[in-house]
């Protein structure tokens, strides 16, 4: 008998150990530390540099949500992910939200069990080839190697812009971005694709940047953000508007600089975001100053993209569609009241 | 009264006490357990992922997958589906496993012999790659073949080429294809009647000489059919074949075969360090033998090479078989290490790329484990019956 009871123990067991669903706010709070998911390394949006400390685009998402939560933008635990990886690490529970270059799908969002908390870089698939291949346009193409990352949505658009086009092409595909650089580098493949703003990182990283160039074509749309799992909604109000503090913030004129003065000077909806007035942090389950913590700690969204990917960074990337609404771009941050 | 409980109580203590009894009920319940815990299992994975949101089922094997593939050996595009993308990987990995398996059986069995070689360098060289090959992990070794050595060669337009019809470059080797015409199935036909006849006179040859005693030269009779044959046949047809030579346009070679360096990297990584380890397997079978064996062939005035195909080779297969079953069945797992370099085999473009387009975990690593399962179930049935085949023969 004690074989069959210490059976059905371990059967309950197993089967509970799927459950543990909802509360990743108390979660995270228990730990003190937030668990987030970035990339294996990519310039400009999630890189470690030689002191350990990770920094980019979408390490400073994950530290915004740990401000907002921990009230420490430095209580996060970074777990890199390859592209093939990161979902299942998501689902299983590993890490608490994904930050890491992931586009927004129609079945990444219905059928994997994920909710995608907004937008922080509007992208598109490019392509670089080398400039001795004297090729001006991606119709150029013809007949090409590309070099891949596999399961990426890059993988998908690729084939559907040759088919559209009646061209052929092999796919070559790596695990990460520096192994598709290293193909691209030693001529397995004549071209590298993928999203625009990878492309600028990885050409940089190049032992000479000047021999490549990123052709003009755009072939498809990548809004890239922040993931969390579905069926918490809780956790998922507050990825999501940690990210709109941080655009909200930037529209507000509100900065890491002059928060502190903002907190009590400022006009009314400068101080409904940083808790002096209204109860928005309460909403979330969050204390008054979350948003004051975000962007004191990390800055506002214009501050973090000119830091990692603008022009106070190597990669020198336009805002472009990345500026707020009112100056072209496609920035458009719910209100906060 | 009280003697009658007694009885009872014995004859119910008697069921239970009854060693056939119990071993059915312990069996039955343990069955019971297990049953149960699988169940749970199952369900509670398929309700939780139902909970969350995440899609569960074999469907998707049915819609298409959007993607291409490096290197298929079926027809396959972007529309095919993900049950079209399984059979690719299948054959990709069955593909680098066989090839694998056969130039890790020549070189093991070239150096395994080699270490008795009474030559010193050649002796000590056989030793020497043993113990490299056999001590730096494996992928590394596939990194080093395929980012340092293959990744070096000279791009497309300046291929080193061999007689302007096989070449090498940074994207691959690239072969003549033997194209067949009209009748060429004929030529195929006769290769199969030679090898065929070949059997026969191999079985009619041991039954002369156990008969007779008279030997028959089979090697060179085999060699004569074997290329005769087919040469006759080929010209009575009127050489239905033409050469399809690789050309460089564009940006690549085109016509022709091409081995894409991920399968020649994984290869020849898989083989040099397989190989090792059926080298230490041929060294430990041909050790096993004693050396009395030996003498007493040379007493009865064999050859040196007839001592060795008739007397040490058959005793040492018996230790040599076994071992090479699981060094095989090695090889065909550590084929999954594709992945690291892109080579498209079933476990990069399923449990990889698959996975990750569609995310549905549990079906697609359950359908893997299962392939290679059987794959490995294959190779033990094989090797068994090889093993059985040069086992020692007991008298009944």
């Amino acid at each position: 008998m004690l074989k069959f009871s210490s059976l059905v123990a371990a059967g309950l067991a197993v089967g509970l150990s799927f459950g543990a669903n909802a509360g990743t706010l108390e979660d995270v709070k228990k730990r003190g530390m937030l668990s987030c998911g970035v990339s294996t390394g990519l310039a400009g949006f999630s890189q470690k540099d030689e002191k350990g400390e990770w920094s980019g685009l979408d390490v400073d998402v994950c530290k915004a949500v740990a401000a907002a939560v921990l009230g420490d933008a430095s209580k996060v635990q970074y777990k890199p992910l390859t592209a093939k990886e990161r979902f299942t690490a998501l689902q299983s529970g590993e890490i608490d939200i994904l930050s890491r270059n992931t586009t927004w799908t129609h079945t990444r969002d219905t059928s994997l069990g994920l909710n995608f908390a907004g937008v922080n870089y509007y992208d598109g698939q490019g392509f670089m080839v080398s400039k001795k291949l004297g090729v001006k346009s991606a119709l150029e193409l013809d007949g090409a190697a590309a070099c891949i990352q596999a399961g990426t949505t890059t993988e998908l658009n690729l084939a559907d812009y040759f088919r559209a086009n009646g061209m052929k092409y092999t796919a070559v595909t790596f695990d990460t971005s520096d192994q598709t650089r290293a193909g691209f580098e030693s001529g397995r493949c004549d071209v590298l694709t993928s999203d625009q703003s990878q492309l600028y990182a990885i050409r940089i990283g190049l032992k000479d940047p000047d021999s490549a160039m990123v052709l003009p074509e755009v072939i498809s749309k990548e809004p890239l953000g922040p993931v969390v799992r579905q069926g918490d909604d809780e956790w998922f109000n507050i990825a999501k508007w940690s990210l709109v503090a941080m655009i909200e913030a930037e529209f507000l004129g509100v900065d890491s600089a002059n928060a502190a003065d903002m907190k009590d000077n400022g006009k009314p909806a400068q101080k409904r975001l940083l808790g002096t007035e209204g109860d928005a942090g309460e909403k979330l389950g969050l204390s008054a100053d979350w948003a004051y913590n975000i962007v004191s700690q990390v800055g506002n969204y214009g501050e973090s993209f000119e830091r990692n990917v603008g022009m106070g960074s190597p990669l020198k990337i336009a805002r472009g569609i990345n500026e707020q609404w009112n100056k072209g771009g496609f920035l458009y941050s719910p209100p906060i009241r | 009264m009280s003697e009658e409980i007694r009885a009872k109580a014995s004859s119910a203590g008697s069921m239970l006490n009854n060693p056939r009894v119990r071993a059915i009920l312990y069996q039955a319940l343990l069955l019971f357990g297990l049953g149960y815990f699988f169940y749970s299992i199952v369900s509670n994975a398929l309700n939780n992922m139902e909970a969350r949101g995440i899609k569960s089922g074999f469907d998707f094997l049915f819609t298409a997958s959007g993607f291409d593939i490096l290197m298929t050996l079926v027809p396959y595009s972007a529309t095919s589906t993900y049950g079209m993308t399984f059979v690719v990987g299948l054959l990709n990995t069955i593909l680098v496993s066989i090839v694998g398996i056969f130039f890790a059986t020549v070189l093991g069995f070239l150096i395994g012999v080699a270490y008795f070689s009474n030559n010193w360098l050649i002796k000590r060289l056989s030793v020497v790659y043993v113990e490299t090959f056999r001590n730096i992990p494996l992928l590394l070794q596939v990194f080093f073949w395929y980012f340092a050595v293959l990744a070096s060669l000279p791009s497309a337009r300046e291929s080193l080429s061999l007689g302007e019809v096989i070449f090498l470059n940074v994207r691959g080797l690239y072969l003549p294809d033997l194209v067949g015409g009209a009748g060429s199935s004929i030529v195929y036909g006769s290769i199969v009647v030679a090898i065929a006849a070949i059997v026969f006179l191999k079985k009619w040859a041991k039954k002369r000489q156990d008969d007779t005693g008279e030997q028959f030269p089979v090697a060179l009779t085999s060699l004569g059919i074997l290329l005769g044959l087919p040469l006759i046949t080929l010209f009575i047809m009127g050489v239905p074949f033409t050469w399809d030579f690789p050309e460089l346009k564009g940006f690549n070679f085109r016509g022709g075969i091409t081995v894409i360096p991920e399968l020649m990297a994984l290869t020849i990584a898989l083989s040099v360090y397989t190989g090792a380890f059926i080298a230490e397997a041929v060294r430990a079978g041909v050790q096993s033998v004693p050396h009395g064996q030996t003498e007493a062939a040379r007493s009865i005035g064999l050859r040196e090479n007839r001592i060795m195909s008739l007397i040490i080779v058959p005793q040492a297969m018996r230790v040599i078989v076994p071992l090479l079953n699981s060094e095989y069945q090695s090889l065909v797992k550590n084929s999954t290490l594709a992945t690291a370099i892109g080579y498209p085999d079933l476990f990069t473009v399923f449990v990889g790329t698959s996975l990750n387009q569609t995310g549905q975990a549990i079906e697609i690593v359950f359908m893997t484990m299962a392939v290679y399962f059987v794959i490995n179930m294959t190779i033990s049935f094989l090797m068994n019956r090889f093993n059985a085949s040069v086992a020692l023969v007991e008298r009944k």
